[in-house]
């Protein structure tokens, strides 16, 4: 078990090693879906949702592949815990909101290769947290990408606007706008526990 | 193709690389579909684990494994699989060769194990595996499907060597830990951190972006 508190587990896990910018984990949707800042901010609350569900049922199966001594399957049936969530959020959003599901498009069912929910999972159980400790990070997450998302989307909004070299524009120019994002975030690393 | 009806033996994988439609599959995986420099997918371990040219080489060949080993099963059951439950069963087809080499590396190597860290377990869901299982694999001949893989695996390779080599360079000073510039060197720290693997890939990027401008003028 670890000693730290909830509070800094939740500011460790969204700001100070931020699941997009220092651990580059969902980064396929981070370049995707963050053209727009409402698009990316629903995108956000799907994946928090979806992380904080696996994150609980990660906890259920690790201790029940302790019980009986399999923990190579360990891999195998957190994919599918993910898989099956995002089956459900994606029936859920055809059905409440239609548009949403449209603007989402492929990358509503790539939530389930998004690295950052199978990393939420793989990391809790590696750091040995408890049940609300579990929860608690899976959330904080979730925040994170979500903060890191959104922030991408209003500088991509504005930089639509703006000239840049032909060169540039697309990925490149994202990638770079991400770079800058990255290191303004290096500037919480006092704030955590290392 | 020669090779349809059986897994392919040792001459008629050499046939098929004398067809000129295969050796195309496996060419176009290395430059004109390049997995990472044109079609930008699996962004996270090439990110994640290229500040080294030892880490890079390792993941690239870790997942070129996983992707010519599923592409092969999944190319050779892609007449049992019903279509409704293709995508599930493929990510588990993944997830067991996955686990497979997760253990193989921790049994060779304990501290590259530690530096590749969850990265090896996050295979799984690196997109350019299930991209070619779902676009490639589940409708072309099993020679085909294998050759495919390897030349996106080694394409994959090919790029994360690529920022590995900058980032290491630049950010150690070293090449293969093996220092290069002498102690003298000032290391740009940025480039090991996070945001240099961003800016890394923008400047590859943008590397060959100009390359194809100018062999297209």
């Amino acid at each position: 078990m670890t000693n730290e508190s909830l509070f800094q587990i939740f500011i460790n896990a969204s700001l100070v090693n931020n699941f997009v910018l220092a651990y580059f984990l969902g980064i396929c949707p981070f370049l995707g879906v963050s053209g727009k800042i409402e698009t990316a901010s629903k995108m956000g609350a799907a994946v928090t949702f979806v992380m904080v569900i696996s994150a609980v049922c990660a906890y259920g199966i690790h201790k029940v592949l302790t019980i009986i001594q399999a923990p190579f399957l360990e891999l195998i049936s957190y994919i599918v815990v993910i898989a099956a969530t995002v089956q459900l959020v994606e029936m859920f959003i055809k059905k409440a909101s239609p548009t949403l599901f449209k603007a989402l498009g492929i990358f509503l069912p790539l939530i389930t290769t998004n690295c950052a929910i199978l990393a939420v999972a793989l990391f809790q159980t590696n750091k040995g947290y408890g049940f609300l400790e579990s929860v608690v990070y899976a959330l904080g997450a979730g925040i994170g990408f979500t903060l890191a998302l959104v922030l991408m989307a209003g500088v991509r909004e504005r930089a639509d606007l703006s000239t840049v070299p032909n060169i540039v524009k697309g990925t490149i120019l994202t990638l770079f706008i991400a770079g800058i994002l990255s290191l303004t975030f290096m500037g919480f690393a006092g704030l955590g526990t290392q | 193709m020669a090779i349809k009806k059986t897994t392919p033996t040792k001459v008629g994988f050499f046939q098929s690389l004398a067809s000129a439609p295969s050796t195309d599959e496996f060419i176009k995986g290395l430059w004109r579909e390049n997995p990472t420099f044109v079609q930008v997918l699996g962004m996270c371990p090439t990110l994640a684990v290229t500040n080294s040219l030892t880490n890079a080489l390792a993941m690239g060949l870790a997942t070129a494994f996983v992707l010519v080993a599923s592409n092969g099963l999944i190319s050779s059951l892609r007449n049992f699989i019903p279509k409704q439950v293709r995508i599930a069963t493929y990510i588990l087809i993944i997830a067991t060769f996955v686990t497979l080499i997760d253990y193989s590396i921790q049994a060779t190597s304990v501290s590259l194990h530690k530096s590749l860290g969850a990265f090896i377990s996050l295979i799984v869901v690196n997109c350019v595996i299930l991209g070619r299982a779902e676009a490639f694999a589940s409708k072309n001949s099993i020679g085909l499907s294998l050759l495919d893989g390897l030349g996106m695996g080694l394409g994959f390779t090919f790029a994360l060597s690529c920022l590995g080599t900058l980032r290491e360079i630049m950010g150690n000073g070293s090449l293969f830990n093996f220092p290069i510039f002498g102690p003298a060197y000032q290391e740009w720290v940025v480039m090991i951190l996070p945001a240099g693997g961003f800016f890394t890939l923008a400047i590859w990027l943008l590397f060959f972006n100009l390359l194809k401008k100018k062999s297209s003028k």
